[in-house]
């Protein structure tokens, strides 16, 4: 953290913004408040350099044009790069997930450079997975099962500077037949669960707070997120 | 309907008779089935159907029903009109309207966004009204700069049909600019959380003035809001005239239902129907499908209001009885709702505080944590009866999406 407060940088919303992404700044912002640690979000537009004092920094999902211009602004402004550099964190979903890789799949599949700012690559997969995804957390996150919806033709595989950041238990995930869901390395994450990822998962909104800050956070009172997250696991695994 | 080939007059009457046999079953309208019954066996029914009629297409992401109903409602006086009055706007229900009325001259038909293509190539429909896109259960329906592109094509290919679209929405005017007539009608945009970059080159969208008239036009290149002939102006409409007609007597409420009916002022002018003797029969529509009804029930009066996706939660907000007035929220996720309830996080609840607020619907959970994250004060309850008699006697506004507010409207009297 590199002042008094967290600095939460929502990337492009005028591109970036497909379904609820909102929702994982204000669950960030919501769970700092909650320990009294002060927040400040800045809503990016595209037409604006990336602020090199973030904390955290989002990204959303897109349609295929928006993730392109997206994916061509963010090359040229350079910010992202730098803030991983000075290791700031990075959480990027569905259409942001696969920006923030080698290359990712265009309109018509071609493939197009990324910001390979983690190490996967990502092209477009035989059909469209959409539905629940449950998986298993690599242990040394320490974040429990984590639920989400994905909505996407992605087929994403992990290189060898970045690690999975799931198992798939149900749905599809990365889609590249290895059976992940999502990766990681340092401080930068990615996954296909769209929209609102870390409302669903408290504990992984809290693992970006903590990397954010530095050190352990105090837990807080159960939330109705909570709630929510045990009764999608419940809907999903529970054998009708 | 005699000039129909012998195969198509059979493809009619068995769909006819699967619909009345659909409707017996407690089925629904019968509408779908009728309809797949009678395309099956002749695949060219639709085209055969709308020979010699003067047809409307009415699409968007938000108000179709209701602005295919306004539309049909004005052009009474042209005589009888075929229309698709409950919803089903795919193929299948514009067969079995237009085959239900088969001495009507006149059509209006809404159309599903994704099926304006196919439904304009088959019908030649005379008007095309398009009034609003917006992000709507994306986990099956199409994605929208995709869909404004797939309109563009289709009325490419199209040069006689007019179009008449609301120019306030930037998506829809570039997915209308190929027609080669258009009636731009400037009839509000409240969502515009997906329409921040230009359709045409992705670049920036610079907007002037206020909300209520907002001229628009891109950083980048020339693509800029075409001058509207009709506008929409607080409770009135401005014509091509110039006159300014007065909607005060519309009784749909909200803003989002008098852009509806600029949109169908305009689209009745086309067929010589003017101002002042459409309005009136504007203001005979009270409700739409059970939309805006008012059921009473154990001494309360309950308001039915259908929202889908974001765009329309900002609509019914815009209508609810003033705060502290109670609000009941329901909310599923089945098919015809969108499994994916995400989009709860782009709607604004914070403006429910300061309100008695209930959530219920299969999906109260996702709803709780979404209302706690606003900072709303909320109880969560199993079933809306509780919600009902836990009010006070009077008025409580429920809003619900799609299989919720059918769900409620069935529990408390179906009104159509």
């Amino acid at each position: 953290m590199s002042s008094d407060r967290i600095k939460i940088v929502w990337i492009y919303p005028d591109l970036l913004s497909t379904y609820g992404d909102q929702g994982n700044t204000i669950v960030l912002e919501r769970r700092a408040a909650l320990r009294d640690i002060p927040t400040e979000t800045v809503h990016l537009r595209s037409d604006e350099p990336v602020p090199d004092d973030g904390d955290i920094y989002l990204l959303g999902g897109g349609e295929d044009r928006p993730q392109i211009l997206a994916a061509q602004r963010l090359r040229a402004d350079g910010g992202l790069t730098a803030a991983v550099q000075r290791n700031a964190v990075i959480f990027a979903v569905c259409a942001g997930y696969q920006i923030i890789g080698h290359e990712f799949g265009g309109e018509e599949g071609q493939p197009l450079p990324g910001l390979g700012i983690l190490d996967i690559r990502s092209g477009r997969g035989a059909q469209r997975a959409v539905g629940e995804v449950v998986g298993d957390v690599a242990a040394e996150l320490n974040v429990p099962r984590i639920t989400g919806f994905e909505n996407h033709q992605g087929a994403t595989t992990i290189g060898p500077n970045a690690r999975p950041l799931a198992k798939v238990v149900s749905g599809v995930g990365n889609g590249d037949g290895q059976g992940f869901e999502g990766a990681y390395a340092g401080h930068t994450l990615g996954t296909y669960m769209h929209g609102p990822a870390l409302v669903r998962n408290p504990a992984l909104a809290d693992l970006l707070l903590t990397w954010a800050v530095g050190m352990e956070l105090p837990p807080l009172q159960p939330s109705w997120s909570e709630r929510l997250r045990e009764e999608r696991l419940n809907a999903v695994l529970t054998p009708r | 309907m005699s000039d129909l080939p012998l195969r198509s007059q059979l493809a009619v009457a068995l769909g006819k008779t699967a619909a009345r046999m659909s409707r017996l079953a407690g089925k629904g309208d019968g509408s779908v089935i009728g309809g797949r019954i009678g395309l099956r066996l002749d695949p060219e029914l639709l085209t055969r159907l709308a020979k010699d009629r003067k047809l409307v297409l009415v699409s968007a992401t938000n108000g179709k029903t209701t602005t295919t109903r306004l539309i049909t409602s004005a052009m009474t006086p042209l005589g009888e009109i075929a229309t698709n009055a409950f919803g089903a706007n795919m193929p299948t229900g514009h067969v079995s309207a237009l085959a239900s009325a088969p001495d009507a001259r006149y059509g209006v038909l809404e159309c599903d966004e994704k099926y304006v293509p196919m439904v304009l190539k088959e019908t030649g429909a005379n008007v095309v009204a398009l009034m609003n896109l917006s992000r709507d259960q994306m986990d099956r329906a199409a994605e929208i700069w995709l869909l404004a592109g797939k309109w563009r094509r289709a009325l490419e290919a199209s040069p006689e049909s007019h179009v008449v679209a609301n120019c306030d929405d930037p998506l829809v005017t570039w997915g209308a600019a190929t027609a080669r007539s258009v009636t731009w009608v400037a009839a509000g945009q409240h969502w515009r959380e997906d329409s921040w970059c230009c359709p045409e080159c992705g670049g920036p969208l610079d907007r002037q003035g206020t909300e209520e008239d907002s001229d628009w036009r891109c950083r980048q290149c020339h693509f800029a809001r075409p001058k509207p002939d009709w506008v929409l102006r607080g409770d009135h409409v401005l014509g091509p005239d110039g006159r300014a007609v007065p909607l005060s007597d519309v009784q749909l409420p909200g803003r989002a239902n008098r852009s509806n009916a600029a949109i169908a002022l305009a689209v009745v002018a086309q067929f010589g129907v003017p101002p002042e003797q459409a309005l009136p029969l504007l203001a005979q529509v009270r409700s739409v499908a059970g939309r805006y009804t008012t059921v009473e029930h154990q001494g309360r009066a309950l308001r039915l209001l259908l929202s889908k996706n974001p765009a329309g939660w900002l609509e019914a907000f815009d209508v609810l009885a003033p705060a502290p007035g109670p609000v009941a929220l329901s909310i599923n996720a089945q098919g015809p709702d969108g499994r994916d309830t995400s989009w709860l996080w782009d709607v604004d609840y914070r403006i429910l505080r300061g309100r008695p607020v209930w959530a219920t619907g299969e999906r109260r959970v996702d709803l709780a944590a979404r209302l706690e994250a606003a900072d709303v004060q909320f109880t969560v309850v199993d079933d809306i009866e509780q919600a009902v008699l836990a009010v006070p006697p009077g008025q409580l506004d429920v809003i619900a999406n799609y299989t919720a507010f059918q769900d409620i409207r069935t529990r408390y009297g179906r009104v159509v």
